[in-house]
């Protein structure tokens, strides 16, 4: 009976090719933007750990020659001999690809082939023509070699790790080291460094800066992409299953009546959704891995090494991954399915007939009520609610309930549409346009999500990128940052800085606790920099003069939210030291809170604290210069000293990357829904022939019911997209204002873009033109015989 | 006893009068009978109780002895698909199946598909040059002849016909209703046949009317 009953099942799509593809075609393009989505995030986060994971760098102290040269390998045997525990690296660049060679027996742990690689060798590593490990991409750039390549995916991009012997070799560099890691557990008895290398100095591992953590925000931000994207493809999901059953219906009737058992039927159609949407997740899965790779072409190499490619460049999914893909494209058919098999378990069997205008009414009012229900509480979890979690039951409560509006707020301005219109064709137009709103409603919903994540995602990235120059034009203000090693070089930074005419910032600090929360104290000098460039979220009148005066203090944004402060709060900084708060700033990214203090206060509250860091203040043109007289005078190496321009390129470039991938995302979105709606259009032209058959026998030619449909679609769009608006600017504000807030405490101010609303309106509007286009073309070539066979029944 | 229905009652929900009321009736193997009466007088739905489609809120209907009335879905499922064969004024057929593969399909379900016995059936229903055609591709009559002959193709015991002719001109309907008396004669299961037309209802051994839920 089973292999009937699937014959019957499946003779559907066999007869009817475009509603398989539409099904298909829905989960498959839903599983690929998720899939895509989770993929470049993935990529992104491995992108940025990579370097520091496969190098140590801003993990370790390092030891390098204080004029910048190379190190001879006789010095690092000294340091050895002498207790050191250090570990050399050679680096250098070959072709376009940097050599980066390690001695992976003093390597702390998690440097060097056996963490970084599992084809790795200990053995062939540092022996023989010695191995060379490092991405497909990276392999397929290196010159020609005698060593081993392994492909090792998580080295970082463009990076190659070799034996520090075989670097040498490669690099032409026999017998030097460039730099010395210092392992964190050292001897307590070992000589001073200057006794046994005068011309090294050792430096602090780098601070990871404000920027570095700023990519934290980014991900959650690219997390909560995936999420629509995913619910974007829900909703097609959901559309083309809907239809499915709604063009099943009769069958199901019929099998029934014959003697199916309702409980096998369901579990039948159940096993075939679940099949249908293996098959769609495969595809999927590969199609998000296209999506992914050409949305990244300067990493879709990498990509192949993040799903596990194999030396011949074949493309090798990794499990874990694909597995996921395809949960989410069955565990999404089994979300979407769930109401359709629910309402097929209760449908009575003479009852399937009912009208159909009826129950929708009734679904109608049913869904109005949800909708409210769901916006009002976004709305109160907006106003009361607290934590992460509660930020995005918000978001996702705000985005379901605003997509199930649509339809009555749809219907609401159709009747008005209606009730305006003087002509006959335009009241029918009003009409059957607000009768096809049921039909198309999960597609227009797919088009709305699309867009309100367009508009949503655009703000904040565009806010986000504001935002993130300006704070970094604020806090990189000086032309060059130096940090000294000791008291005494930081006095000779000083000297030289004053004879240069060179404004010299300290930069004071020290750990304290403030407010019961754990935040850093600094001493800040009176200086324009700070006036001009910082911009202050809230403030007293005159606030940085007051500081100047050691009068109050500032605090960041984390520390008056996370202590619950407020302007003229007393902050105690310090036993017997109480200063009113007179000003709050941002500070994204910084994951603790923080106070400024005047410096003349702060040296005098603590006086053990000296300057190792300074800003400096100097004409740009002269930077180079003054690196020079630095690194000549006051020994300081070159790698403690960062030229703003530098990390400001870097990290502007970082971030025009995520806005690329963010736009072209957009699109995808946009234009997979514009798919859902092609496809709506297509089922639903088929079964609205009785409607439109009387209306061409009435006198409407062919080519005028195309032309009203193509109009049908545009007005739809545009009203669709007319609450996208103010429902993308809600999600970008949830995002801005409460899940960044909660879930790093500080509040990303929003700005508006209305000629990118502008554009995507255009785009919205494109797309449903074209989704309409082949649909009112084929009804404009129609033959007669077909609309005439409404009236003979023959249907 | 084939068919017995002893004091059925149904009325539908929200609704003010009961459509069948204590309605008894026998019918025996062999035995065909019209059923008609006016538009909403209970006829279908006796029809649909008796095979097993609804459910009735009083009384027994039982088929070969076996009350219907404690059946659960599985079990009036496999009612149908045995015991009982319905054919429909609307057909209902399968849209995406052949001709062949629809006459073929309740016979496969109740396990009972004997190819030449379907074979003779398209024969005799003059449906052989049309099997490979889809439902969509033939008139009303030949869909309706397709209905009967999957109807009859796994022989059940009890065949129950709600206006099979009512979409069809005089002619056809002449054509469609003698071929199924005799199919079914020859198979000697019983026929309720429910029609509007008095002139086909005369032509069955025994008719009953049905007047505001009570025969007559």
């Amino acid at each position: 009976m089973t292999r009937t009953i699937f014959s019957a099942l499946f003779s559907h799509w066999r007869r009817n090719p475009l509603h398989l593809i539409t099904l298909l075609a829905g989960l498959a393009l839903g599983t690929a933007l998720w899939s895509g989505v989770q993929a470049i995030n993935a990529e992104a986060r491995a992108s940025y750990d990579a370097a520091a994971a496969t190098l140590g760098e801003g993990t370790y102290a390092q030891i390098v020659a204080q004029d910048g040269a190379a190190i001879p390998q006789q010095t690092y045997v000294g340091l050895r001999r002498a207790g050191w525990l250090v570990s050399p690296v050679v680096e250098g660049d070959l072709g376009r690809v940097r050599i980066v060679g390690i001695d992976p027996l003093t390597a702390p742990r998690g440097i060097g082939p056996v963490s970084v690689g599992g084809g790795a060798d200990l053995g062939a590593f540092v022996t023989g023509t010695g191995q060379i490990l490092a991405r497909a991409d990276t392999l397929a750039a290196l010159p020609e070699t005698d060593a081993t390549v392994i492909i090792t995916p998580d080295v970082a991009p463009n990076t190659a790790i070799v034996d520090i012997g075989l670097a040498q070799r490669l690099l032409g560099r026999a017998g030097q080291i460039d730099r010395l890691i210092v392992l964190p557990e050292q001897p307590i008895k070992r000589r001073p460094l200057d006794t046994i290398a005068p011309g090294l100095i050792e430096t602090a591992p780098p601070d990871s800066s404000e920027v570095a953590r700023l990519t934290d925000s980014f991900h959650l931000n690219l997390t909560a992409f995936g999420l629509l994207s995913f619910v974007v493809g829900l909703f097609i999901v959901h559309g083309a299953i809907g239809l499915a059953f709604e063009q099943r219906r009769p069958m199901v009737r019929t099998l029934r009546a014959l003697g199916v058992p309702l409980r096998r039927l369901i579990w039948l159609m159940a096993v075939e959704l679940a099949t249908l949407g293996l098959i769609a997740g495969l595809v999927g899965v590969a199609l998000g891995y296209v999506v992914a790779a050409a949305l990244l072409p300067d990493v879709a190499a990498t990509l192949r090494g993040l799903y596990g490619a194999d030396v011949s460049g074949q493309l090798t999914l990794r499990p874990a991954w694909w597995i996921s893909g395809l949960a989410i494209a069955v565990g999404g058919t089994a979300v979407a399915s769930a109401g359709a098999l629910w309402s097929l378990a209760r449908m009575p069997l003479l009852a399937s007939a009912q009208p159909r205008a009826w129950v929708m009414a009734r679904q109608g009012v049913a869904l109005s009520m949800l909708s409210l229900t769901l916006l009002m509480l976004a709305g109160g979890l907006a106003i009361w609610g607290q934590g992460l979690s509660a930020g995005f039951i918000m978001l996702g409560a705000l985005l379901v309930g605003g997509a199930l509006a649509l339809p009555p707020l749809l219907t609401l301005a159709l009747r008005f549409g209606q009730a305006r219109a003087r002509s006959p064709v335009a009241q029918w137009f009003w009409a059957d346009t607000r009768q096809q709103v049921p039909g198309l409603s999960l597609a227009l919903m797919a088009l709305l999500l699309a867009m309100t994540a367009n508009v949503g995602v655009s703000t904040m990235v565009s806010s986000f990128r504001l935002t993130f120059v300006g704070f970094l034009d604020q806090r990189l203000a000086s032309e060059l940052y130096v940090s000294a090693t000791d008291a005494a070089q930081a006095e000779r930074i000083a000297a030289v800085a004053m004879a240069q005419g060179v404004v010299v910032l300290p930069i004071l600090a020290v750990d304290a606790k403030v407010a019961g929360q754990p935040a850093e104290i600094y001493g800040a000098r009176d200086h324009a920099t700070y006036r001009d460039n910082w911009q202050l979220l809230r403030a007293v009148p005159d606030a940085w003069s007051v500081l100047a005066r050691g009068e109050g203090v500032l605090v960041n944004e984390q520390l008056y939210r996370r202590a619950d402060l407020d302007l003229g709060t007393m902050v105690p900084i310090a036993p017997g030291l109480e200063l009113p708060i007179v000003g709050i700033y941002g500070d994204y990214g910084n994951p603790v809170g923080q106070v400024i203090l005047n410096d003349a206060v702060f040296t005098r509250q603590f006086p053990d604290v000296t300057a190792l860091r300074f800003g400096l203040r100097l004409d740009p043109s002269k930077v180079d210069a003054f690196r020079a007289a630095l690194r000549d005078q006051a020994g300081v190496a070159d790698s403690a000293m960062v030229d703003q321009a530098v990390i400001k390129a870097m990290s502007l470039s970082v971030f025009e990357r995520t806005f690329t991938v963010t736009t072209a995302l957009n699109i995808l979105t946009l234009a997979v829904a514009g798919f859902a709606m092609l496809m709506s259009l297509l089922t639903l032209a088929v079964m609205r022939l009785p409607q439109l058959a009387p209306v061409w026998a009435l006198g409407l030619p062919r080519r005028r019911l195309a032309a009203l449909d193509l109009l049908r679609a545009v007005v739809l769009a545009a009203l669709t997209g007319a609450l996208a608006l103010p429902l993308g600017l809600a999600l970008a504000w949830a995002l801005l204002a409460v899940v960044n807030v909660e879930a790093f405490g500080w509040r990303l101010p929003m700005y508006l873009f209305p000629m990118d609303y502008l554009r995507l309106g255009a785009l919205a509007l494109l797309a449903a033109t074209l989704a309409a286009l082949w649909p009112a073309w084929r009804l404009s070539r129609m033959p007669p015989t077909q609309l005439l066979g409404v009236f003979r029944n023959e249907r | 006893m084939l068919l017995s229905l002893r004091d059925v009652t149904k009325t539908y929900p929200g609704a003010e009068a009961p459509v069948l009321q204590r309605i008894s009736l026998d019918l025996h193997a062999g035995e065909m009978l019209a059923l008609t009466g006016e538009s909403g007088s209970g006829k279908s739905t006796l029809l649909h109780l008796t095979g097993g489609l609804d459910t009735a809120d009083r009384g027994i209907v039982a088929i070969d002895g076996t009350d219907l009335t404690p059946l659960d879905d599985p079990g009036r499922a496999a009612l149908r698909r045995g015991t009982v064969g319905v054919i429909f004024q609307q057909f209902n057929l399968i849209p995406s199946l052949t001709v062949a593969a629809n006459i073929a399909f309740q016979a496969r379900l109740a396990g009972r598909y004997n190819p030449d016995r379907v074979q003779r059936l398209t024969t005799r229903l003059g449906l052989g040059d049309h099997l490979g055609k889809y439902p969509e591709q033939l008139s009303g009559g030949q869909q309706q002849r397709v209905a009967i002959a999957r109807t009859l193709a796994p022989q059940p015991r009890l065949v129950l016909a709600d206006e099979p002719t009512g979409n069809l001109d005089e002619a056809t309907a002449d054509t469609v209703f003698a071929l199924l008396c005799e199919l079914v004669a020859e198979t000697g299961a019983g026929l309720i046949l429910v029609t509007h037309s008095e002139r086909l209802a005369a032509r069955l051994g025994r008719r009953l009317h049905l007047r505001a839920g009570q025969l007559t």
